[in-house]
C-alpha cells in the first residue's frame, strides 16, 4: 500500500519543489516524473494480472461524511497509470527546446495535474474520484490559458465551463448514489452492489455519461475540443489528448458500466450511435482542415469515437480493444503533436499548404513522423492495429452496419493522415522549409522512444492484453450478473 | 456571557484610549480583547449554559461566535493605515466595530426573541454609523442613509412578526414557542402564520436575500471597503446563525408551512445574485452581488432540516467569510495603488505580485466552489443536504447558477494572470500578509480536511 501512496504523492511533492525551483524546475520535474515512471514500472512488475485489486490503500479521510482515501490498482487501472506515468516524462522532455516564461509554474502545474490524474485512475471512493477529476482540470486550465496561443482566454473559459458543467451533474449523481447506499459511504463496491430500478439507472446514466462524454469528447459534446487543442501550448495539447481524455474513457469503464448496467443497456444504442456519428463527422471535417494541428484534433475525436463505441458494445473484444487503444492512442497522439510542435517551432506555422518537402532536409524527422502516422492509421505491425481490430470486432457483435460505418474511420483516417503527411513532408521544398534543421538531442530521444513503443507494442501486444484481460472479464461478468438480477 | 462582557469592556477601553489620543495602542488593545473573548469561547465549550433565560451559549452559539470573532480579528489587522488616512478619530471605528460584534454574539446565542431584537439593533445601529463614517463622502452618506432606511424598515417587519408570535404563544422564549407548536398541532392560532412570514422577511432583509436585497450593492459599494468587508462577511454569518437558530429550532415543527416561501426566496436569490453579478464591471459590486448569491446557497440548509444543518452553515459561512476577507484585502491594496476597483485595475497583477495574486486566485476558486478549497466542501454539504429529500430540480438549478458563477469569479483570475497591465508592485504591509496567509491556510485546510469543524455542532 505504501507504494501506491508514494505513487500518488510523489508528483505532488515534485510540484511543490518545482514551484520554488525557479529556472531549474525543468530538471526537478524531469527527475520526479522519471522517478514516478520507475516506481510505476516497479509496481507493474509486482502486479499479478488477475482480477483482484492490489496495492490497496484505505484510510479514513472525512469520517463523518463517509469519505475514505480508498485507492487501489487492478488491471484496468494499471494500464492507465502506466500510460500516465509514461507520457508525463515524455511530455516534459518534449518541452526541453521551449523557453516558457515562468517555468517553475509551468512544470509545477504539470506535476500537480499528474497527481490528479493518478487519483482519478486509482480511486475506489467516488468522492476521491471526483476530487481527482477536478484537481486534474484546474492545472490544465491554467497551462492552456497562460501559455496558450491566440484567443486562449475565451477558448479556455469555454473548455473549463463545459467540463465543469458535466462534472457538477456527475457530482449530483454521486450524491444520489451515496444517499441510496445504506452504508452511507462512497465505496465503489457498495455502489456496485446497489439495487437501483431501471428509471433511476436511466437518469444516473445520463448524469455520468455527459461528464464522461464531454471529457472524451463524444459528438455532440465535442465543440470545445478543436479550439482548445489548437490554442493550447504543445505540452498542454499532449496532456489533454494523450492522458486527459482517457479520464472519460476510464470513467465509463470503472463507474458507468458496473453501477448502472441497465441504464447502459437501455441507452447503449444512443451512445454507440453518437460515437459512430462522431467518427464519420470528425473524419469528414478532418478532410477539410488546413491546419495540421486541427486535423489531428479532429482525427482524435474519430479515434475516441471508436473506443467509446467499442466499450458500449459491452463485450470482451470491444473492451480489450478499448484498453489497448487507450494506450496506443495516447502514445501516437502525443507523438503527432510533438512532431507538429517541432515543425511549428522551426517555421512558425502548421498550415499544411505552406509546408512541404521537409523530408529532404530532415530525413530523421520524416522517418519518425511516418512511423507515428502509420501507427495512427492502424497499419498491421504497429500499435494502432491490434486495438482497432479488437474494437471493430466488438462493434461487429452489436451490428454489422455499425461495424461497417465505424470501419470507415480506418480508411478515412488513412486517407487524411497520409495526405497530410504527403503535403507536409514530401514534395518540393519551399523557401520556408529549406532552412529546416533535423531533429537533435532531446527531440531525437523522445521521437525514437515513441517510435520504438509503437513498433514493439504493435509486434508484441500480448503483455498488454494479458495485463487487463482478467480485470475486464471480471468487470463484464459483474455487469452481466447485475443485468440478469434487475430483470 | 463572558464573551459579551469582554468585548464590551474592550470597546469602552478603546474609546477612552482614543480620548487620550493613544492611537498606537488601539490595535494591540483590541487584539488582546478579542483574543481573550476567543479564549472564553473555547473555555465555555460544551457547557451549554442558559443565562437568565435570555441567552444560551450552546456549541452552536460558541462556534458561530468563534467564527465572528476570528473574522473581526482579521479585519482589524487590515485597519493598518486604513482608518488613519481617512479620519482623526479612529477610536470610534474600533469601538463601533466592537459594539457590532457584541451585538452579533447576542444574535447567535439568543434564547429569547427580545435578545434577538436587542442584538440585531446593537449591531445595526453601529453599522449605520460605520457605513456613513466618511461624512464628507457622498457615496458613504448615501450608503448610510439607504442602509438605515432599509434596516429600520426591516426591523419593523421583524418586530411585527415577533409581536404576532407573542400574541399567539404568549412568550418570547424559543423553547416555549416550540412547545406551543408541538402541543397544539391542530389549533395553532391564525396570527402565528403571518408572524412567521414577517420574521422571515425581516431576517431576509438583514442577510440580503432576494427580493429584499436591493440595498446591498449600493451600500456595499458606498461604504468604506473595510466596513464592506465586515458587513459582507462577519455580519452576514451572524445574520445566518440568527436565522438558523429561529427556524431550525423553534419554528422547525412548522417546516412544511414556511419551506415553500423559502424555496421561492432561495431560487430568486440564486438567480438574481448570479446573473446580476455577471454584468458588473466593478469588482466590489461583483462581490456584493455574489454575496447575495451565497446567501441563496446558505439558505439551502433550511430547505431540508437535518441534524447537520447547523454545521453545514458553519462550514459554508466560514469558507465564504475567509475567502471574502482575502478578496477585500486584495481589493483594498489594489485600490490604494490604482485608485479604482474595476476589473481592469487587476490586469497584470500576477506578474509583479505573484503571492498576492495567488491568494486572490485561491479565494476566487473557493468562492466558485472548486475542490480542495473550503468553498467546495461548503457547496457540497449544501447540495447533499437538499439531496437527502431528493430535490434534484433544485440542485440542478443551483448547479446552473454555480456555472454562471465561474464566469465572474474567473474574470478576475483572467485579469490577474492572462492580461497585460500596468505591472505595479503593491505595497503590502506585514499585517496584510498575515491576514492573507491565515485566510489562505484556513481555506485550504477546510478544503482538504474539513473534519476538524464538521463535528463541532
Amino acid at each position: 500500500m505504501e507504494q501506491l501512496l508514494l505513487l500518488i504523492f510523489l508528483p505532488l511533492v515534485g510540484a511543490v519543489i518545482a514551484a520554488f525551483a525557479g529556472k531549474s524546475a525543468k530538471i526537478v520535474s524531469t527527475v520526479f516524473s522519471v522517478a514516478s515512471l520507475g516506481l510505476t514500472l516497479f509496481i507493474a512488475c509486482n502486479f499479478i494480472p488477475d482480477a483482484s485489486t492490489q496495492f490497496e490503500v484505505n484510510l479514513p479521510w472525512i469520517a463523518n461524511l463517509g469519505i475514505n482515501f480508498h485507492a487501489g490498482i487492478d488491471g484496468i487501472s494499471m494500464l492507465v497509470v502506466l500510460l500516465t506515468n509514461l507520457l508525463i516524462p515524455i511530455i516534459i522532455l518534449s518541452s526541453y527546446k521551449h523557453d516558457y516564461k515562468n517555468p517553475a509554474a509551468f512544470y509545477a502545474l504539470i506535476l500537480f495535474m499528474q497527481a490528479g490524474l493518478l487519483l482519478v485512475f486509482t480511486a475506489l471512493d467516488a468522492f476521491l474520484f471526483y476530487i481527482g477529476w477536478e484537481a486534474a482540470l484546474i492545472p490544465i486550465y491554467f497551462i492552456c490559458a497562460f501559455w496558450g496561443g491566440k484567443d486562449r482566454v475565451r477558448i479556455n473559459m469555454k473548455f473549463f465551463v463545459y467540463t465543469i458543467a458535466g462534472s457538477l451533474f456527475m457530482l449530483m449523481g454521486i450524491i444520489y448514489l451515496y444517499l441510496q447506499n445504506p452504508a452511507h459511504n462512497f465505496e465503489i463496491s457498495a455502489f456496485y452492489a446497489l439495487n437501483l430500478d431501471v428509471a433511476q439507472q436511466g437518469w444516473i446514466f445520463w448524469a455520468f455519461f455527459i461528464a464522461f462524454a464531454i471529457k472524451m469528447p463524444v459528438f455532440p459534446f465535442h465543440t470545445w475540443q478543436p479550439d482548445t487543442y489548437t490554442a493550447a501550448p504543445a505540452q498542454g495539447t499532449m496532456l489533454l489528448s494523450g492522458i486527459m481524455l482517457k479520464m472519460g474513457i476510464y470513467g465509463v469503464i470503472r463507474w458507468l458500466l458496473p453501477i448502472v448496467p441497465a441504464g447502459v443497456q437501455d441507452w447503449s444504442c444512443v451512445a454507440i450511435g453518437l460515437s459512430i456519428i462522431g467518427i464519420v463527422y470528425a473524419s469528414l471535417i478532418a478532410f477539410t482542415q488546413k491546419d495540421a494541428k486541427r486535423l489531428v484534433a479532429y482525427s482524435s475525436i474519430g479515434h475516441v469515437g471508436l473506443i467509446s463505441a467499442g466499450i458500449f458494445a459491452l463485450n470482451q473484444q470491444g473492451m480489450q480493444g478499448a484498453m489497448v487503444q487507450m494506450l496506443s492512442h495516447g502514445i501516437n497522439v502525443v507523438g503527432l503533436f510533438f512532431v507538429l510542435d517541432i515543425i511549428f517551432s522551426r517555421v512558425k506555422t502548421n498550415k499544411i499548404e505552406e509546408l512541404g518537402g521537409i523530408a529532404k532536409v530532415a530525413p530523421q524527422l520524416a522517418i519518425a513522423f511516418l512511423i507515428i502516422v502509420l501507427g495512427t492509421v492502424a497499419l498491421p505491425g504497429t500499435n494502432g492495429f491490434i486495438g482497432e481490430f479488437l474494437l471493430l470486432m466488438g462493434v461487429y457483435n452489436v451490428g454489422i452496419w455499425a461495424a461497417a460505418i465505424a470501419g470507415l474511420t480506418i480508411i478515412f483516417g488513412a486517407v487524411y493522415m497520409l495526405r497530410m503527411y504527403q503535403n507536409v513532408m514530401l514534395g518540393k521544398t519551399n523557401e520556408l522549409t529549406i532552412t529546416f534543421s533535423d531533429i537533435q538531442g532531446s527531440e531525437k530521444f523522445v521521437l525514437y522512444l515513441i517510435c520504438a513503443l509503437i513498433i514493439v507494442l504493435g509486434v508484441y501486444p500480448k503483455p498488454l492484453l494479458h495485463l487487463t484481460e482478467a480485470s475486464v472479464q471480471h468487470l463484464l461478468e459483474q455487469v452481466n450478473q447485475k443485468l440478469t438480477s434487475v430483470k | 456571557m463572558n464573551i459579551i462582557i469582554t468585548i464590551s469592556i474592550t470597546a469602552f477601553i478603546v474609546l477612552y484610549a482614543g480620548l487620550f489620543k493613544a492611537n498606537k495602542a488601539l490595535l494591540p488593545l483590541t487584539v488582546v480583547g478579542l483574543l481573550t473573548a476567543l479564549g472564553f469561547t473555547f473555555c465555555a465549550w460544551g457547557d451549554n449554559t442558559v443565562h437568565f433565560g435570555m441567552m444560551q451559549t450552546d456549541n452552536f452559539a460558541l462556534a458561530f461566535s468563534g467564527v465572528c470573532i476570528v473574522g473581526t480579528l482579521l479585519i482589524f489587522l487590515l485597519t493598518q493605515n486604513y482608518f488613519h488616512a481617512k479620519s482623526d478619530n479612529i477610536a470610534e471605528y474600533y469601538t463601533l466595530i466592537l459594539f457590532a460584534l457584541a451585538g452579533m454574539v447576542m444574535m447567535v446565542s439568543y434564547k429569547n426573541m427580545a435578545m434577538l431584537f436587542v442584538g440585531l439593533e446593537i449591531m445595526s445601529v453601529s453599522l449605520y454609523i460605520l457605513a456613513g463614517i466618511r461624512k464628507k463622502d457622498f457615496a458613504s452618506n448615501e450608503a448610510s442613509l439607504k442602509y438605515f432606511l432599509m434596516g429600520a424598515f426591516s426591523t419593523g417587519f421583524l418586530l411585527f412578526g415577533i409581536t404576532l408570535i407573542y400574541g399567539a404563544t404568549g412568550s418570547f422564549d424559543l423553547d416555549k414557542i416550540q412547545a406551543y407548536l408541538v402541543n397544539n398541532t391542530t389549533a395553532i392560532s391564525p396570527i402565528f402564520y403571518p408572524g412567521v412570514i414577517l420574521m422571515m422577511i425581516g431576517l431576509c432583509f438583514k442577510i440580503g436575500a432576494a427580493p429584499f436585497h436591493f440595498w446591498t450593492p449600493d451600500v456595499y459599494e458606498g461604504a468604506p471597503s473595510l466596513i464592506t468587508t465586515f458587513m459582507s462577511t462577519v455580519v452576514k454569518t451572524a445574520g445566518f446563525a440568527a436565522f438558523l437558530r429561529l427556524f431550525e429550532g423553534a419554528l422547525a415543527p412548522l417546516h412544511e408551512f414556511w419551506v415553500m416561501p423559502l424555496t421561492v426566496i432561495v431560487c430568486l436569490t440564486l438567480f438574481i445574485g448570479n446573473v446580476t453579478a455577471l454584468f458588473q464591471k466593478n469588482f466590489k459590486r461583483m462581490l456584493a452581488y455574489s454575496s447575495v448569491s451565497h446567501a441563496g446557497y446558505l439558505l439551502f440548509s433550511l430547505i431540508v432540516l437535518t441534524k447537520n444543518s447547523g454545521s453545514n452553515v458553519l462550514v459554508y459561512a466560514s469558507a465564504y467569510t475567509f475567502a471574502s476577507i482575502i478578496a477585500f484585502a486584495v481589493l483594498i491594496l489594489v485600490k490604494q495603488k490604482t485608485g479604482n476597483d474595476s476589473f481592469e485595475s487587476f490586469n497584470g497583477l500576477g506578474k509583479k505580485n505573484p503571492l498576492v495574486a495567488l491568494s486572490l486566485t485561491i479565494a476566487m476558486l473557493s468562492l466558485a466552489g472548486i475542490p480542495l478549497t473550503a468553498g467546495f466542501i461548503g457547496k457540497y454539504l449544501m447540495f447533499l443536504n437538499v439531496m437527502t429529500e431528493y430535490k434534484t430540480l433544485l440542485v440542478a438549478f443551483a448547479i446552473l447558477n454555480a456555472l454562471v458563477g465561474f464566469y465572474y469569479y474567473f474574470r478576475v483570475i483572467v485579469a490577474m494572470w492572462f492580461k497585460d497591465g500596468a505591472e505595479t508592485t503593491l505595497a503590502t504591509p506585514v499585517q496584510y500578509k498575515v491576514v492573507l496567509l491565515v485566510s489562505v491556510v484556513i481555506t485550504l485546510i477546510l478544503g482538504v480536511y474539513p473534519a476538524i469543524i464538521l463535528n463541532l455542532i
